[in-house]
């Protein structure tokens, strides 16, 4: 469903999405996680989404926005979703446990993803070295018309 | 918990808003001082109601939405920039822990966050929006161009501020801003023990706030205002909060980074009572603080602005190397030094 | 744990409101006398040529670009940073491969002259 007709609010809009994303990782105690969300894609890959939007000089899309039915379905259907959702943590209060454990808690932190990442996946992080430089020279090559 | 987070926040902010309506009149102080002039003298004694004339003359101006704006997304860009500009207030410790009738205060709005650090660099990530969007939605060719010089030079001089930042969690092992200070009361002051890196955060602590030598976005001699061209009273105003507000939050920041926030060396071996020991320490934050800013507006008024490629050249060229060199030494400093 | 995260929230929020009153302050108490010719855009006094959204140079894409690959490169120096004890010396021997690595691909980026802005 399009609800916006320019491409910058939409944009925007997904930063948002990201920032909430963020928020959700971090009742999950994944605080690493919630911060690389909006370091990362907030921060970083939106800003090359919002100058590519730039860049290309995108225009406003020209077709007028009509079917509010199409709205009254999205928002029906989120409203659904959400009184689902509800609906579940209501019966299952009883069954879901009060705290989270100790080590489920530690899980998240910066510390126990630092301990893990250069241990025992000392190979998978090598290789993000690798796909980093495949991708700074695709950018080159892409956008240098003529490489000196 | 809520109350007495809000309670500090509303305090908080009100010494940040005094502070801010006064620094802008120290600013213009010191520019006719450097400048052999007299300034600002004539609203009320000294020129001391000179604030309180600022703010209501850009309250009773007119709001101007530009025909060709964006409307909503010029409306937004503004709040997205003092937003992020006070949102990093939350985690700066002011101070000690007080001890109030038994009960212990911490002098942060929010203590004991374990991304202290990280939480800083995602929300510096996040306000450069404002100024792109500023730029975008005015409609005008100034605030456009204004506007994305000021993202590109914001996105570079972010990766020298946080490799700046990689060699303190390394020096200090924490990412938690009151860790970091016990750490440096422990072990030394972080300007000590990572004089480069302190360097670079400093530099591109002047880039990420736009100031003079970096304040490109707003060359005014071929961008007019940059990207708050088409900006009029309060929205202005706005901006012009968010960046004294950040250059605050700047020099707090670095202050509690390297200089070891509220921490005074020797104090504490003249067995002074506890609570004035606290308050001597506010008050040595609040100095360091004040320190900054003065070196950020003495900085201003005596250097010239860099030419665009310039600034690119010296983030990407100059300053990336130096910050990833300045990883390197600080790990061996670590591992063979402080052993 | 998750409850020291509240007052951040509760700072935003703040943050939030006060900008937006701001924002709407003068919109409210201003006065409002709107003609063509101050709400066109400024063009030093000209009439306005053209339209403002041109194409911008292709360099900004490429900052952008690099500054995703640098900035994902900083985000996992973090975790290191902090267990920087604990994990010992082949953490940092992995390290400076992974530094190392990510220069040679910034000297390829300086090489090609991907960062000169002429």
């Amino acid at each position: 469903m399009v609800t916006r007709k320019s491409a910058v609010p939409s944009a925007l809009m997904l930063i948002v999405t990201f920032c909430f994303l963020a928020a959700l990782y971090l009742t999950l105690n994944a605080q690493f996680l919630a911060v690389v969300q909006v370091a990362v894609y907030a921060g970083a890959i939106m800003v090359l989404v919002v100058f590519v939007i730039m860049l290309l000089n995108i225009r406003n899309e020209q077709y007028t926005i009509t079917g509010n039915w199409k709205t009254v379905v999205g928002i029906l259907g989120v409203l659904g979703i959400l009184a689902q959702i509800i609906s579940v943590f209501i019966a299952a209060t009883d069954t879901l446990p009060k705290h989270l454990s100790e080590s489920a808690v530690q899980l998240g932190t910066v510390e126990s993803v630092g301990t893990k990442l250069y241990t025992s996946y000392a190979f998978p992080f090598e290789m993000a070295s690798i796909i980093l430089i495949a991708a700074a020279v695709g950018a080159i090559v892409l956008a240098k018309k003529k490489l000196t | 918990m809520v109350v007495e987070a809000l309670i500090k926040i509303v305090i908080v902010l009100l010494t940040v808003l005094t502070a801010v309506s006064y620094l802008v009149l120290l600013e213009r102080w010191i520019s006719a001082w450097l400048q052999d002039r007299i300034g600002p003298n004539r609203t009320g004694p000294l020129g001391l109601f000179q604030p309180l004339a600022d703010v209501l003359k850009l309250l009773l101006k007119e709001d101007i939405e530009p025909s060709q704006s964006e409307k909503w997304i010029h409306w937004l860009a503004p709040v997205i920039s003092i937003t992020v500009a006070f949102s990093v207030l939350a985690i700066i410790p002011f101070g000690s822990a007080i001890i109030l009738s038994g009960k212990s205060y911490s002098l942060a709005i929010a203590s004991n966050v374990n991304i202290g650090v990280l939480y800083i660099i995602a929300l510096t990530s996040v306000g450069v929006y404002g100024i792109t969007l500023a730029g975008w939605s005015s409609g005008s060719k100034y605030s456009l161009l204004g506007g994305l010089r000021s993202s590109a030079q914001m996105i570079s001089y972010e990766l020298t501020l946080g490799l700046g930042l990689v060699s303190v969690v390394m020096l200090c092992g924490t990412l938690d801003l009151g860790g970091i200070i016990q750490s440096q009361i422990a072990g030394g002051w972080n300007i000590i023990r990572a004089p480069l890196g302190f360097m670079l955060f400093l530099i591109s602590s002047f880039a990420e706030t736009n100031r003079q030598p970096f304040d490109l976005p707003e060359a005014e001699p071929e961008l007019v205002g940059g990207y708050h061209t088409e900006y009029s009273s309060m929205k202005f105003a706005l901006f012009f909060l968010a960046e004294y507000a950040n250059m605050i939050t700047a020099s707090a920041v670095m202050s509690v980074l390297f200089l070891g926030g509220w921490h005074v060396p020797f104090l504490n071996t003249l067995g002074m009572d506890p609570s004035l020991l606290a308050v001597l320490g506010i008050l040595a934050f609040g100095l360091k603080i004040f320190a900054f800013i003065f070196f950020f507006m003495w900085v201003r008024w005596s250097i010239p602005r860099f030419r665009y490629d310039q600034l690119m050249n010296l983030g990407w060229k100059v300053l990336l190397p130096l910050g990833i060199i300045n990883i390197v030494i600080t790990a061996l400093e670590k591992t063979y030094l402080l052993h | 744990m998750l409850t020291n995260y509240i007052p951040l929230a509760l700072m935003m929020m703040v943050a939030i409101g006060f900008g937006v009153i701001m924002a709407n302050l003068s919109k409210w108490i201003g006065p409002r006398k709107p003609s063509r010719e101050k709400l066109s855009v400024y063009e030093s006094g000209m009439v306005p040529i053209g339209t403002t959204h041109e194409r911008v140079s292709v360099k900004y894409y490429i900052v952008a670009m690099l500054f995703i690959i640098f900035d994902i490169e900083i985000v996992f120096l973090y975790p290191w940073a902090v267990t920087f004890d604990k994990i010992g010396a082949f953490a940092l021997g992995e390290m400076f491969l992974f530094i190392g690595l990510l220069f040679i691909g910034y000297i390829y980026v300086v090489k090609k002259g991907a960062l000169e802005w002429d």
